[in-house]
């Protein structure tokens, strides 16, 4: 397919990144040469420098032949006045854009078809709903949810202390209690796709697939001691800060945000009368002390530095807050942030782009194609849900008799409304969703790729 | 440095090089050339084999790649190229000395067109065919075919890019197409379509297949190795015709005919490297009709060898239907400034390029201006878009490498005791892959006497003018082959 990037910042390099190794055509527009040079440089795509919303330069990157255009400049106002001004040229393109502005965000909705967007996304927005997801069940580095938010893929640090360490994935079911299934274990950087005889040890990352409702049990009866959130601190009023007190504030929970800027503060405390936003900087531990961080049940940084938010999520971590969501704009030193042990961490930038390339797979493959795709393991296996509809082969057949390609695994069944874990004997059939877990490079763009 | 990576890349090349080496062979079986099937024949064996061992021992190895390997990777598969693809002059004895072939095949591949031999006639046809076919292969570029034909997968495609930009000619090279295997395949297809057009014209001539296809990869490539003692001479008016307008067209900027492809019709008439080719062209016709007027019988033929003459020099091709030695002083001095600035970036011509030539005079205004009004602000534009300072520097230090290696060359050949016009001339000749140069190694003789020092300088000048000095003259930097 060919596809139109337009702005060549952290999203859309991290979009060319995965578009391009999925075999897109890609056209890069920016009005920075130099980063355009090293994408050139990186991957296997044409640039065309210039400004995005000029007729001039979307005819130079080829328009007419395109078929999505993405727009994730680092302006809401080009990011829109190019999507109208490509589907102007070319009525039958498809537009994504990227708009961060709060006081947008109704009438994007409302005036889609003005603007001509198929999509928006707000990389800010899905990062609050991210986090206020992993608030609400402390002890998760990340959650992933599927059909609808009934199945999901938790990701579980495992402490020294922890029950499973020394745990064979075979003894599993008697220690949790309840039936869920361990899909990619994450051993110093690299990703194990396990077997019954697999052993867990300390430090690992744990990726495991549960029906929403044994997540509780399951962190129960491994010994993580889970303490409903009542009171979070915020570092950092920037956008995800506001969207994220807003929606705490909606669930009842007590929230501090800590900002630096004055007029700042002054617009979130008319924003959001019943938040306690408190003027300060948030890397002074004196500060931090002061406004009671000791006694805090979870902290969120979010300042717009990733030195600084990982430095005072360590400095939390001594406090004794339990949990812990660190934002990160670039997650290049995936192994480093690991080591550091800074609680979940959240970036926005990656969330936005699974967004989009979920999207874009749709696109290409209408019927068939995935529902959700979610990277995890820092961005090294990707899990996905699948409708099994009347084109899907080995309907009914038990999956042990059933050829499936390598690291490939399917993660669970939903069928009616029934989750199921599943074994060798499990089958699905026409109507049922599926949760697939890949770590091999090869894109999955519909449920029959599976199959070897 | 990633010489495990640069090892698969030239062991394919070789490996492109004995398919390339079927058709020659085929030929020497169907003329019965005992001689050449032997020489083809075994340099095949020989090369494949380099070509395996050398692809077994690199198979595994990181996938980093960057400009200096992609430089390095160029300039090393041209010159390896270059060794093997001479074997089967030297094996088959047609050429006796090894030194000799493989000036003709550097020769062949940089598009020169400069023989060391004094008749071809007596040649056998495989031999003769492999010469030409080496100005087509080396013309569109070796690397590019690879590109073309390989299959690139994952995401970090991008180290392709170092690689065209060294084999390409221009001081701006580009991708048509995002993909980089589409871009290489669209070149080669116009170039293929517009050789097959050119066989077809030369074909309704009447000339004879074998000749046709040998006229035609030699023009295509705008190299000008010939198959005939006075190349193109002895054939008819219309056939010289045919080859001008090709070798013309050779010369253009090969984007331009994919713009055209693309009905951008507007962008290719307003593109101000074409412009100043064509007009180049058109008034150096003119001038030079005026200056030899009354040398031939008529005003048609006068014309008809004046714009052979010009369309073969400005392109670097290097045929001849005429003796231009004989021309008087500004015609030759005409020729001489054509030589020097050649075809457009882009093409498979060589020469300083028009577009290098047209931006470097551009900066030279802005830069005057700019001495009389220092505060003065002045970008250039080239086709309406401003061009990097980069670039233009990049332009400077490649003018500056261009004259050094000029003087250097002429220097050194200097030693050998022709004359001052035939030195300077055969250093131009092969430094812009033109072919034949003024008096002693003007149209109608040849390279032969020169010792093999001079060669060798020769061969690096040849290397240098195709690959655009950079990749070659990396290869001899101290710090190219240093670690870290």
């Amino acid at each position: 397919m060919k596809i139109i990037i337009a702005g060549d910042g952290k999203v859309g390099n991290m979009l060319t990144n995965q578009l391009s190794a999925e075999g897109h055509d890609i056209t890069l527009v920016d009005s920075n040469p130099e980063v355009l040079e090293a994408s050139i440089e990186s991957y296997d795509v044409m640039t065309v420098q210039g400004n995005c919303a000029s007729m001039e330069v979307l005819n130079q990157a080829g328009i007419q032949e395109t078929d999505l255009l993405i727009a994730a400049t680092s302006a809401d106002e080009v990011n829109l006045l190019c999507c109208m001004t490509a589907h102007g040229m070319r009525p039958g393109i498809h537009t994504i854009a990227r708009i961060r502005n709060p006081e947008y965000s109704n009438q994007i909705y409302k005036m889609r078809d003005t603007f001509a967007l198929s999509l928006a996304v707000n990389p800010e927005k899905q990062a609050a709903v991210e986090i206020e997801r992993l608030l609400k069940f402390p002890g998760f580095l990340h959650r992933e949810a599927f059909v609808g938010g009934r199945v999901e893929i938790a990701e579980i640090r495992l402490e020294a202390s922890n029950k499973l360490c020394n745990v064979s994935l075979n003894e599993l079911d008697s220690i949790v209690k309840c039936r869920v299934l361990v899909c990619a274990v994450l051993r110093n950087g690299n990703v194990v796709t396990p077997d019954g005889n697999f052993v867990l040890k300390a430090g690992d990352r744990v990726f495991v697939t549960a029906p929403t409702n044994n997540l509780a049990i399951l962190l129960n009866n491994i010994g993580t001691i889970t303490k409903k959130v009542k009171n979070v601190m915020i570092c950092g009023g920037s956008k995800i800060g506001f969207y994220l007190a807003q929606r705490l504030q909606k669930s009842g929970m007590s929230v501090k945000i800590i900002e630096q800027k004055k007029e700042r503060c002054i617009q979130l405390a008319s924003l959001l009368p019943q938040v306690t936003v408190i003027q300060g900087d948030a890397s002074s531990q004196a500060l931090l002390y002061s406004e009671d961080i000791e006694e805090m049940d979870a902290l969120v940084t979010l300042t717009g530095l990733d030195e600084m938010n990982m430095i005072i999520a360590m400095y939390g971590k001594k406090c004794g807050v339990s949990q812990i969501i660190t934002k990160v704009g670039r997650r290049r030193n995936g192994n480093l942030l690991d080591e550091l042990e800074l609680g979940s961490v959240v970036c926005p930038k990656e969330l936005c782009c699974n967004n989009i390339v979920r999207y874009v797979r749709a696109m290409q493959n209408q019927t068939g194609a995935a529902v959700t795709v979610h990277t995890i393991a820092d961005g090294q296996v990707e899990a996905m849900e699948f409708r099994v509809n009347e084109k899907t082969i080995h309907c009914n057949e038990p999956l042990k008799a059933l050829k499936i390609r390598k690291n490939v695994l399917v993660a669970s069944i939903i069928h009616g409304g029934q989750i199921e874990i599943p074994n060798g004997d499990s089958c699905f059939t026409q109507g049922d969703s599926v949760v697939v877990v890949t770590s091999s490079d090869k894109v999955l763009y519909q449920l029959n790729d599976i199959f070897e | 440095m990633n010489y495990k990576m640069m090892g698969r890349f030239i062991a394919q090349i070789l490996g492109i090089e004995v398919i390339f080496m079927i058709p020659a062979l085929c030929i020497s079986i169907y003329c019965r050339e005992s001689a050449a099937i032997r020489g083809f024949s075994w340099s095949m064996v020989m090369i494949a084999l380099l070509a395996l061992g050398l692809y077994a021992l690199c198979r595994k190895g990181k996938k980093r790649f960057y400009a200096r390997e992609g430089m390095v990777c160029v300039g090393l598969s041209w010159i390896v190229m270059s060794l093997m693809g001479a074997l089967p002059f030297y094996i088959s004895r047609e050429i006796p000395k090894y030194i000799d072939c493989f000036f003709e095949i550097v020769s062949g591949f940089t598009t020169t067109g400069s023989s060391i031999l004094p008749e071809v006639e007596s040649l056998s046809k495989g031999i003769l065919y492999w010469r030409s076919f080496s100005h087509w292969l080396g013309g569109m570029g070796i690397l590019v075919f690879l590109l073309a034909i390989s299959s690139l997968k994952g995401s970090k495609g991008g180290y392709t890019m170092h690689l065209l930009r060294a084999e390409s000619p221009g001081p701006n090279v580009g991708k048509l197409v995002p993909k980089m295997k589409q871009t290489a395949e669209i070149l080669y297809v116009l170039y293929i379509l517009l050789t097959v057009l050119n066989i077809l014209f030369l074909l309704i001539g009447r000339m004879p297949l074998f000749d046709a296809v040998c006229t035609a990869l030699g023009t295509a490539g705008t190299g000008g190795f010939g198959i005939k003692n006075d190349s193109i001479a002895s054939y008819s008016p219309y056939l010289q015709n045919v080859c001008t307008v090709f070798m013309l067209l050779f010369g253009v900027n090969f984007s331009c005919y994919y713009l055209i492809l693309i009905k951008q019709f507007k962008t290719v008439w307003k593109d101000e490297e074409l412009r100043m080719y064509l007009g180049m062209v058109f008034g150096s016709i003119v001038l030079i009709t005026i200056n030899i007027y009354g040398m031939y019988d008529s005003l048609g033929e006068t014309v008809r060898h004046a714009a052979f003459q010009v369309a073969s020099i400005v392109t670097t091709t290097g045929f001849a239907t005429t003796d231009f030695d004989l021309w008087p002083s500004f015609s030759k001095a005409i020729l001489l400034c054509l030589m020097v600035i050649g075809a457009s970036a882009g093409s498979t011509g060589g020469g300083f390029k028009c577009g290098r030539a047209l931006l470097l005079f551009k900066n030279m205004r802005r830069n005057l201006k700019k001495a009389l009004y220092p505060r003065r602000v002045e970008v250039v534009c080239n086709n309406g878009q401003m061009m990097e300072e980069g670039v233009l520097s990049n332009i400077n230090t490649y003018l500056s490498a261009y004259v050094i290696i000029i003087i250097v060359s002429f220097l050194l050949i200097s030693l050998d005791g022709f004359s001052t016009t035939t030195n300077f001339s055969a250093v131009l000749a092969c430094f812009n892959n033109i072919g034949p140069g003024l008096e002693a190694v003007g149209p109608t003789c040849n390279f032969s006497g020169y010792s093999v020092l001079s060669k060798l300088v020769l061969i690096f000048d040849m290397l240098a003018g195709r690959l655009e000095i950079f990749p070659i003259l990396m290869l001899l930097s101290k710090s190219t082959w240093k670690k870290g």
